[in-house]
């Protein structure tokens, strides 16, 4: 099911949320993970697998270097929802 | 003249200057404390479809869920061994009037032991990956099942480099942390140990397992009456989960700060049965009365010194015999002047963490010299000649005192440590 990039990014920002106590506000497009936002490896591999089940995609683990950005991310799970 | 001026005591003094605990009888060292004063029963039913079907459906689960202390995205990134352990280390080192302090990190270091370990992370995972695959299994699992979890999360809070150990003698663990935090300070890696215990398996495997060896009590429709070291009526153990916390520190060190003292770590003492059987007491006590010696003759004291024995007594049959039987071995004729006691009867058997809450119930009942009582001891065991305190606390005499905290584990595992007055 095809969700819009708005509803994608503030599901991502719940998960953000839920695992790393991230403020949802803060979870940004601009915002890089690791450098804005402070969230370490293994929490990261979390959000993925969270992110996967929530969205129903698929995101390779060779694929999560490429997401720097929260806006990475929601292009990447917006275009492999579509 | 002090009994360890007598002993010219060339050793390092080692004292404890702060406690910090979560237990089935109250979320803090005080409340805990005062709960066991006060005779209260911390077992109760399992709440839980998962229970009903068990043979065994009570435990002494903790008075205080930690979720209620700790910050939520914290806690999801720690077993409840470790959960339950900061909880503690937290209070201890707060009560020890080390919030603000800087201490050198190289000179402190960490002993916090479990019989178990991160056994319900464990369990949890296995049921979450087999329900939904493996790419489920969280990337923190493993720091968080591995059994120095606690140790190591503590060791980090607190910025310990001295050495960050997690002993195992089942049972025993929890004193054996403070034997080894003992020898630490007195061998002069350290200034300041954060020492303990910590277990948390109440789970369907490890109840059935106990009860399996025919070790748990399954008095079901009387759980609070369950837990009754030396009484007639007694049928196994009950268990418990929690954790305890002590600081322990030179006594250099903590008169440098101003600390204030609890009472001397004075001595420790740790054997083996070496016996033939793994997981049945030494009916002689023989093990379990050379461990209380060692302690006596570490601490420079003897048995005339001594006032007070916290038993390992966890309330099974042959143990709490065998244990009444080193006591007395071990005191002789000294047994008059001695009270002992089981808090066990209240709070239920903590595992690897009951010789740590059961230090810190020693440590202050020698600070305010008095004993909490053992309960549902209606009907002593006619093998049993000690003077068990019942009832109200008994207060202890004034002047230099010793007392002892005795726990034996599984594998023949046995501890006595020697508390002292200041």
């Amino acid at each position: 099911m095809a969700q819009s990039e708005q509803e994608i990014l503030s599901g991502l920002a719940e998960i953000v949320n839920e695992i790393t106590g991230v403020a949802a506000a803060d979870v940004q497009s601009d915002k890089s993970f690791t450098d804005d936002l402070d969230i370490d490896s293994l929490s990261m591999v979390e959000v993925v697998v969270a992110a996967e089940e929530k969205f129903g995609v698929k995101i390779p683990d060779d694929e999560v270097k490429n997401l720097r950005t929260v806006g990475d991310a929601v292009s990447f799970i917006a275009k492999a929802g579509a | 003249m002090s009994t360890s001026d007598i002993h010219g005591d060339r050793r390092t003094k080692v004292v404890v200057t702060g406690v910090g605990a979560t237990t089935p009888v109250g979320g803090t060292a005080p409340s805990t404390w005062s709960a066991l004063l006060a005779g209260t029963s911390g077992v109760r039913t399992l709440e839980g479809e998962w229970a009903i079907d068990l043979p065994v459906t009570f435990a002494a689960t903790v008075a205080v869920e930690p979720s209620e202390v700790l910050d939520r995205v914290e806690a999801r990134k720690l077993d409840r061994t470790a959960q339950f352990a900061m909880v503690a280390a937290r209070e201890a080192w707060a009560d020890a009037g080390l919030t603000d302090v800087e201490l050198d990190p190289e000179r402190l270091g960490v002993s916090i032991a479990t019989g178990i370990g991160g056994a319900l992370t464990l369990l949890n995972t296995w049921d979450l990956m087999r329900e939904k695959g493996a790419r489920r299994v969280s990337p923190h699992t493993i720091p968080m099942l591995m059994p120095n979890c606690a140790a190591a999360n503590v060791g980090i809070e607190f910025k310990a480099r001295a050495g960050v150990h997690t002993p195992v003698a089942a049972c025993a663990s929890g004193a054996e942390s403070m034997a080894q935090g003992l020898e630490m300070i007195r061998s002069g890696a350290a200034d300041v140990v954060i020492v303990g215990g910590t277990e948390a398996c109440i789970h369907p495997l490890p109840l059935a397992a106990f009860a399996a060896m025919m070790a748990l009590s399954r008095r079901n429709d009387e759980p609070s009456r369950a837990s009754r070291p030396w009484d007639k009526g007694r049928d196994g153990f009950v268990m418990g989960e929690g954790a305890a916390v002590l600081i322990i520190e030179s006594y250099e060190h903590a008169k440098a700060r101003g600390a204030r003292m609890y009472a001397e770590v004075a001595g420790a003492g740790v054997t083996s049965d070496g016996s033939d059987s793994l997981v049945q007491p030494d009916p002689t006590g023989a093990g379990a009365s050379r461990a209380m010696t060692a302690a006596l003759v570490d601490a420079g004291a003897t048995p005339a010194d001594v006032v007070h024995v916290n038993a390992h007594a966890t309330s099974t049959p042959q143990g709490d015999i065998a244990e009444a039987l080193a006591i007395r071995t071990t005191l002789g004729d000294s047994i008059d002047n001695v009270c002992v006691t089981s808090t066990k009867s209240m709070t239920g058997h903590l595992l690897g963490a009951a010789g740590a809450i059961e230090s810190i119930a020693v440590v202050l009942a020698i600070h305010e010299r008095r004993v909490p009582p053992t309960i549902n001891l209606d009907d002593p065991d006619d093998e049993v000649n000690l003077d068990i305190v019942t009832g109200s606390p008994r207060p202890l005499r004034d002047g230099p005192i010793v007392a002892l905290n005795n726990s034996f584990g599984f594998g023949g595992h046995n501890v006595a440590l020697a508390f002292r007055s200041i």
